[in-house]
């Protein structure tokens, strides 16, 4: 029998740590860029008091983030979870996105809608190509040919970059969702009850 | 409202004055739980270097066009406090595990085969240039004063107070040189002098300049920069 929750604990489990993760790498990547930013600007917050502890917070918390999204990918194939993505027609995507935007959008319990679909879908491409990106930075020469298909080290710190402004803008959509719609909030962390 | 939203803000701007307040390796010699923490880790991640090093990979290397101009001088004091080595009376001082440890002169270092390379330097802050060296392979080196190359690490210090180490394996690269010439010319003082160690699998602080002193050892030696909490191996 399928338990009747609406969003399964190893769903919720991974989530959460996530978030820590991401707060973690976000964090100490600004610290990082500030060391030589790549535009006109520094960020005012960073995670590591200097160069040196950024680098230190975030070469350890990728390893909490790769582990923590492999666990997540094999649970999401593995329970079927992933078909809740598919599938995104263009047409259904802008009928929900025309309703989000004038606030009538239907919440199903359970069910991703077609501009869930596409942005969980969306930051999860996102944080994938932050973690390539980010390798190929890391070890250019032995991971010479990872490197090479993002178009060489100097290209790969723009393509890491770009993907964590995607992950964050992703963030600001997500929470300014779940503070116009709270009650989607206890059922990730409680895991709901479907009706 | 007003009230929260202040407090926020307050919160955000105690955030950016003290970033985790102890978890910034800002003081090696008192580590907190954080910096034990931050410390394991590193151990971990050199370990999984270590294996992840492959010595037949060799380093990108590029055409003469490509080179930086002018090259970029990066040290942890200003351009004009690089230490001056005097040339004639340079000898390279040796210890550790090696059986002749008769200090090397500049003609002596030159006598040895020469090679050349135009590499890319990657320095920790992210930044990247492109050189062009020229000097003795750290191996043939090695094997010219009777190292023990069993042992697990290369050491070095430099005329200004630097030091730094790597392992025995990234020691043994084909591409792992000591400097004499930059750019055709030999070393001037800013850009290491009279000789640098120059690494290109590995982190730009990795490749320390005005060499003095080079030993091979199985203590760990640790580093100017190693020791405040870069990451130790930072191969590339």
């Amino acid at each position: 029998m399928r338990a009747r929750v609406i969003h399964p604990w190893p769903l919720r489990l991974t989530h959460w740590l996530n978030v820590i993760a991401m707060v973690m790498m976000i964090g100490s990547g600004w610290q990082i860029y500030n060391a030589s930013p790549l535009f006109n600007f520094n960020f005012p917050v960073g995670i590591g008091a200097w160069l040196g502890a950024g680098i230190a917070w975030h070469l350890a918390a990728m390893w909490l983030l790769v582990l923590n999204g492999l666990i997540y990918l094999v649970w999401s194939l593995a329970s079927g979870h992933y078909r809740k993505f598919f599938p995104i027609r263009p047409r259904a995507v802008l009928a929900d996105l025309g309703a989000a935007f004038r606030f009538n959008l239907k919440h199903e319990r359970g069910v991703y809608n077609a501009v869930q679909r596409l942005l969980y879908l969306g930051v999860l491409l996102a944080g994938l190509l932050a973690v390539l990106s980010g390798l190929s930075i890391w070890k250019p020469v032995q991971l010479w040919f990872l490197c090479d298909a993002f178009g060489g080290f100097f290209i790969a710190r723009y393509v890491h970059f770009f993907a964590m402004t995607g992950i964050c803008l992703f963030i600001l959509v997500h929470l300014l969702l779940v503070a116009l719609v709270p009650k989607t909030l206890p059922p990730m962390i409680t895991g709901g009850r479907l009706p | 409202m007003i009230q929260r939203r202040s407090l926020l803000l307050r919160a955000m701007a105690l955030g950016a004055a003290a970033p985790l307040g102890g978890c910034n390796y800002e003081d090696p010699a008192h580590p907190d739980l954080a910096d034990k923490f931050l410390h394991a880790m590193s151990a971990w991640n050199d370990r999984v270097q270590e294996a992840l090093f492959d010595p037949r990979t060799l380093a990108p290397t590029f055409r003469a066009d490509q080179i930086t101009r002018p090259p970029r001088f990066n040290a942890f004091y200003s351009i004009d406090q690089a230490p001056v080595v005097d040339a004639a009376s340079y000898k390279l001082e040796l210890g550790g595990q090696i059986q002749s440890k008769t200090g090397w002169s500049l003609a002596q270092l030159r006598a040895l085969p020469q090679h050349e390379q135009i590499t890319r330097f990657v320095c920790v802050e992210g930044w990247r240039v492109i050189g062009q060296w020229s000097g003795v392979r750290l191996s043939d080196f090695l094997a010219h004063v009777g190292a023990d190359t069993s042992c697990k690490y290369v050491s070095f210090k430099c005329a200004d107070g630097y030091y730094s180490s790597i392992d025995m394996p990234s020691a043994l690269h084909p591409q792992t040189i000591l400097a004499l010439d930059f750019l055709g010319q030999p070393l001037t003082a800013p850009f290491g002098a009279p000789v640098r160690l120059r690494i290109p699998i590995k982190l730009g602080f990795k490749n320390p300049k005005s060499i003095i002193q080079l030993a091979v050892t199985n203590v760990y030696p640790g580093g100017y920069w190693e020791d405040q909490g870069y990451n130790w191996f930072s191969g590339s």
